[in-house]
């Protein structure tokens, strides 16, 4: 049973909305601007509803169950953050308004920059960046044109761990950078000898995903900054995998210069095709007139009977606006409610729970699936989606995991594992939950030795049935033709 | 595994051919890489390569990957076919899976058949 196209409902004549009368006079349209060839669907209220429910029950969510994708870090997404970022104070204010009629917003915003600087131990920080990678691209423009103010310009390499986020390479690349690849050593750690070989007067920096991607924490990680810093170069840090780290360790006191938050990720607000992301970047004293601008500040400051007057201030090297307005306003009120609602506290607790949580499913699985760095990990870990005796891939897991009712992890990333299963639990969930997970992954592993065609031809429960992966990526449909158009095409 | 003798090989997986000047990804490449999807050759006729710099990009349906140089170079032809043909570099990669033709490359530096044989030997578990 598949639910048509919205088009295959239209129908000629149906109408969903009933247009009031204009209350200004009628304009004509230009006849250059009049088309009589429009393909828009025609259908009632009703339908319409139903269709995109309909849809909605065909999608996986973290409300409807457990979500371990590996680096996403799909916690619970507390309601009252919704609560809050409805408030009508919040909605029904516009970025262009006078500062002095968006008070609390502004408010709102120096505090979250204030809480996400003593979380990271930065000293000044922006909100504009609108999701992760967004931040990365405003921290490497950091970097670079903090090497141009000092007059050196022969700077033009990065350096990136090859267990880092494949975002990193992309951000670098994209401002004209060379990427140059640090090897991991036997322990999942940056490969000493090999940094330091990397490091000399062209190095720009170091992107450094600390807990890497295979959810380890580097070892080194004071030694890597200090050969970093050796050189010249800055260390920056993604923070995508802050999670872990929360209340325990502040980035800038091993030596990071500028880290990127995942707000979407570690504070708790919708992502995954809900989104929209946020990605505020921290940077130490020295980065800090390199901010984008403006950011929010004190113009005036307060006393016992007068709050302080916040607006914008303008850095006096910034490198421009990276982002329309302020940023993703309304992600940023839910991280701020994530924030307040935890407290110091609670949040170091999540970032223990996050980290237990992963351990127990690793501590689970390791004698069913071949862990390639089986040592503690943090938030997450990565396993090898391979069984003895039994030629299954991870994606054969990953697919057979849905009949379970489970959505799978993260498959064949990082890169550097095989077949790779990168597992993130996350702090939101419970002992029930992570049991019945290792429970059917360590069924799954049977499945292969004794039933593999269940696995190939997984999943069996839901609407749809092995999807055809290669087909789509070569065979690609983008157009929103009606149907009957396409065919002729 | 499909190692010919007649090639030379670098440590990201690329092929030379000293005979004919002309470079690709190898058999174990591919089979890692697993359904290729999309590949763009990043350099074009008269151009020099330098060993080791990206000659095309290559994705699958896993991952997106570079494909390097194995040799310094003046490039002669590109093979435009892979374009519109991507799986060649699945079903033929030493053959009609060809990405690059140089000019001038010297093949010292690489790996011969029995070394690589090795070498891919070693990253399997």
């Amino acid at each position: 049973m598949t639910e048509p196209t919205i088009y295959e409902l239209s129908s000629p004549g149906r109408a969903g909305v009933t247009f009031p009368d204009p209350d200004v006079p009628r304009a004509k349209l230009p006849d250059s601007l009049l088309r009589a060839d429009l393909p828009l669907p025609e259908l009632a209220e009703v339908d319409v509803l139903r269709h995109y429910v309909n849809l909605s029950k065909y999608n996986y969510n973290v409300d409807g169950g457990f979500y371990p994708l590996g680096s996403c870090t799909m916690k619970y997404n507390p309601k009252i953050n919704e609560d809050t970022a409805r408030l009508p104070g919040f909605t029904f204010t516009h970025p262009l308004q006078p500062i002095e009629t968006v008070q609390g917003n502004l408010a709102l915003m120096y505090t979250l920059q204030e809480w996400l600087k003593e979380i990271s131990g930065f000293t000044a920080m922006t909100l504009q960046p609108a999701a992760g990678a967004h931040g990365e691209l405003t921290g490497v423009l950091i970097m670079r044109a903090y090497h141009k103010d000092r007059g050196d310009a022969k700077r033009v390499k990065m350096l990136i761990p090859d267990s880092a986020h494949g975002t990193n390479p992309a951000s670098s690349g994209m401002i004209g950078l060379d990427v140059v690849q640090i090897p991991s050593d036997a322990r999942g750690n940056v490969d000493l000898a090999a940094l330091k070989a990397a490091c000399d007067e062209t190095v720009v920096g170091l992107m450094l995903t600390n807990p890497n991607t295979l959810g380890l924490f580097d070892e080194h990680v004071e030694e890597v900054v200090k050969i970093v810093h050796e050189c010249g170069g800055l260390v920056y840090g993604d923070g995508a995998n802050l999670n872990a780290l929360l209340g325990i360790l502040r980035p800038a006191d091993v030596g990071i210069d500028v880290m990127h938050f995942n707000l979407h990720k570690t504070f708790s607000t919708p992502h995954g095709g809900g989104g929209p992301g946020s990605g505020p970047v921290g940077v130490t004293e020295k980065l800090a007139e390199f901010l984008p601008s403006p950011i929010v500040g004190i113009l005036e400051e307060g006393n016992d009977d007068m709050p302080p007057l916040f607006g914008f201030i303008t850095q006096k090297k910034t490198i421009g606006r990276v982002k329309s307005f302020h940023g993703h306003f309304g992600v940023i009120v839910r991280a701020y409610t994530y924030i307040a609602m935890h407290g110091a506290d609670g949040l170091r607790q999540v970032a223990e729970y996050a980290v237990l949580n992963a351990n127990y499913l690793r501590t689970r699985l390791n004698k069913t699936y071949r862990l390639p760095f089986d040592r503690i990990c943090m938030h997450e870990f990565v396993a090898e989606g391979k069984v003895e005796g039994s030629d299954i891939r991870a994606l054969d897991i990953a697919k057979r995991l849905m009949d379970y009712d489970f959505h799978p992890p993260t498959n064949y990333f990082p890169l550097i594992v095989h077949e790779a299963l990168m597992i993130e639990p996350t702090e939101t969930e419970n002992k029930v939950t992570l049991d019945a997970f290792a429970d059917a992954l360590i069924k799954i592993a049977e499945e292969a030795k004794t039933q593999p065609e269940l696995l190939h031809e997984a999943p069996h429960k839901t609407p749809f049935g092995r999807m055809d992966e290669v087909k789509a990526a070569r065979e690609l449909v983008l157009c929103c033709w009606l149907p009957e158009d396409y065919e002729k095409k | 595994m499909n190692i010919p003798s007649n090639l030379k090989y670098t440590k990201t997986d690329e092929w030379f051919d000293p005979a004919s000047g002309r470079m690709g990804l190898s058999d174990y490449a591919q089979s890692q890489l697993s359904d290729i999807v999309f590949v763009e050759i990043v350099v074009a006729v008269g151009e020099t390569v330098e060993a080791g710099k990206p000659i095309a990009s290559v994705e699958s349906v896993k991952a997106a990957a570079e494909s390097y140089a194995a040799v310094s170079g003046k490039v002669v032809v590109v093979n435009e076919s892979l374009a519109d043909a991507p799986e060649i570099l699945n079903s033929d990669p030493y053959g009609a899976g060809w990405m690059v033709q140089v000019e001038g490359g010297d093949a010292s530096g690489l790996m011969n058949a029995a070394a690589y044989e090795k070498y891919c030997a070693e990253r399997a578990h």
